[in-house]
């Protein structure tokens, strides 16, 4: 039996490994963040990324091994995340993935990195009770989920434009706060009143029972980001800080809605937050609310689980080569890969 | 010493293993946009062509480029996974004196160019010495037109080598003694490689993975891609 799994992520601008055993055991889990890379840019620049990850992706796999105190003989599967993402960043990872697996003649698997993502709570809570809600916020993916089983999603919604984090980093560049832009809106709307202006908050109303399905468990968030430029350019006066913190409120009380609105339709026994945007203090915070007031299990990942990390990677690769077997060598990577929703 | 040498900066992908005796099994192919999904398995098969196992080898040679930025990438990375496991040094050679290493015996100056796409091409000059042949100008990025330029103000004879170079085999014909080499020269080989390899293996010219620098020759392009972003946030 495969048990245990080196894990490598390079969808888009981290360069991780991780070593796993038994898909909850973290031996190892090393991020190389190139946030500094992209930052003059105010966002990823894909080429830039791709040069870093093939820069970084050797001593970073070097270091969790060491880290792990394993040896390629020790290990009994390589996983990689094929997908979605950046193509060039992804291919360096998987080719990388693919000639380990060849040398050290273990099987190879690929990894939705998505799927992955719904593992990083599971990572720290082995015990969490399915079906579970799970809310995915980042820089590239807005989603509910309900993650019936091992291997085995239903997509509630997803967004119809822009993703959360997308909009943080668009409104805080807008306002000069720098990048990456949810940690620096989280920091200045705690200076600032969240009900100084009041922005709209999208495809939320009073009644989901009157919304049809496909709009219910969807998101939209580049009308939001619209309206705070359009109301900066009128009110050039406006407090950043006011700012910040009304267009989190907005984004954050949408997020919090629907998972409320999941809760209730699915009465799944639990929820958990995942993806860059849920280290968000003021999301933590209504998600616990919410949680509260549904009578569920709530679980937060910590900060480290919720971005992009290789240890979620090989844990969804341990459950993938239980259920699927190994990915044959010639398999690629696919920039658009969505979650295989088979319930 | 066994060499595996992997090459893919241009629109085919290769790979071969050999060593004192010369290439004992190689692979390429060009069906395009596959590099990622080829390799591996290519790898493989040289493998058990050669009758070896990848414990015997004893240095990963790749071409470092210039070359198309995304196949370059998976040649590389590739490399680099194979020499980190088996504890290998490594041996980088560029593309274009791969693409000059076939036409060393010709007595021309030798002019390697591959095609860059968006109008441009990756290029160098070499010129037979003994023993060998020997890079005269270093690689750049230019225009054919660029190129025709500076080939005309030479007024010698000379071998045009590459992909590039039959690309824009209209625009060369411009320059007085001029020779294109065929199809099967146009494309960095993974047997050429293997042999240039060796040679420096002799000479104990080797990287260490973490050493070895990919050769871009253009700077990225900063258009930020909001619809993949991850993460941050
Ligand atoms: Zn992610």
């Amino acid at each position: 039996m495969a048990e245990v799994i080196l894990g490598i992520e390079t969808s888009c601008d981290e360069t991780a490994a991780a070593v796993v055993a038994a898909g909850r055991e973290v031996r190892s889990s090393v991020v190389s963040s190139q946030v500094d890379r992209h930052a003059r840019f105010g966002g990823v620049v894909p080429e830039v990324a791709s040069r870093a990850h093939v820069e970084l992706i050797v001593p970073v796999v070097a270091e969790s091994m060491v880290a792990a105190g394993a040896e390629g003989s020790d290990l009994d599967g390589v996983a990689a995340t094929a997908g979605p993402g950046l193509i060039g960043s992804l291919l360096v990872g998987v080719s990388a993935a693919k000639a380990l697996a060849l040398v050290w003649d273990i099987p190879f698997v690929a990894v939705n990195h998505l799927e992955a993502h719904l593992y990083a709570a599971l990572l720290e809570d082995p015990e969490l009770e399915m079906p579970l809600v799970v809310l995915l916020v980042s820089g590239g993916h807005t989603l509910l989920v309900v993650m019936e089983d091992h291997g085995r999603y239903r997509l509630l919604g997803s967004t119809l434009d822009d993703a959360a984090g997308e909009a943080f980093d668009k409104v805080s560049r807008y306002l000069g706060l720098g990048y990456p832009g949810g940690p620096a809106i989280d920091e200045l709307a705690a200076l600032g009143d969240r009900t100084a202006y009041r922005y709209p908050r999208p495809l939320v109303q009073e009644n989901p029972s009157t919304m049809a399905d496909d709009r219910r468990f969807a998101f939209s968030f580049s009308g939001l980001k619209t309206a705070v430029v359009n109301h900066v350019r009128s009110d050039p006066d406006a407090l950043t800080a006011d700012v910040a913190a009304s267009f989190q409120e907005a984004a954050v009380e949408v997020l919090a809605t629907k998972l409320r609105w999941a809760l209730e339709s699915t009465g799944a026994p639990g929820a958990c937050l995942g993806g860059g945007v849920a280290a968000n203090s003021r999301l933590r915070e209504r998600f616990g609310e919410v949680c509260d007031g549904a009578g569920v299990q709530g679980f937060l990942p910590s900060r480290e689980m919720c971005t992009d990390n290789a240890a979620m990677v090989a844990a969804a690769g341990y459950w993938r080569l239980r259920h699927d077997g190994p990915s044959p060598l010639n398999s690629g990577a696919d920039p658009n890969l969505g979650l295989g929703f088979l319930v | 010493m066994l060499i595996l040498g992997i090459e893919s900066a241009s629109s085919q992908v290769g790979c071969a293993v050999g060593g004192h005796e010369g290439v004992l099994a190689s692979a390429h192919s060009g069906r395009g946009g596959l590099h990622a999904e080829n390799l591996a398995p290519q790898i493989e098969f040289v493998r058990r062509q050669a009758g070896i196992e990848l414990g015997d080898l004893g240095a990963v040679a790749v071409d470092v480029g210039p070359g198309l930025f995304t196949g370059l990438r998976v040649g590389i990375a590739t490399a680099l996974a194979v020499a980190y496991a088996l504890g290998l040094p490594m041996i980088g050679v560029s593309s274009l004196d791969l693409l000059a290493f076939p036409a060393r015996w010709t007595g021309r100056l030798v002019v390697t160019a591959l095609d860059a796409r968006r109008g441009e091409l990756f290029t160098a000059l070499f010129r037979q010495v003994p023993g060998g042949i020997q890079r005269v100008r270093d690689a750049n990025v230019c225009t054919s037109a660029e190129l025709v330029a500076e080939l005309q103000a030479l007024d010698e004879p000379m071998l045009l080598v590459g992909d590039g170079a039959l690309r824009y085999a209209g625009a060369f014909q411009a320059i007085g003694r001029m020779e294109l080499a065929e199809q099967g020269l146009a494309h960095p080989s993974a047997r050429a490689l293997v042999q240039l390899a060796h040679a420096r293996a002799m000479r104990e010219e080797f990287v260490r993975p973490w050493d070895l620098e990919p050769v871009y020759l253009r700077k990225p392009d900063v258009d930020i891609n909001w619809s993949t972003r991850q993460g941050g946030s």
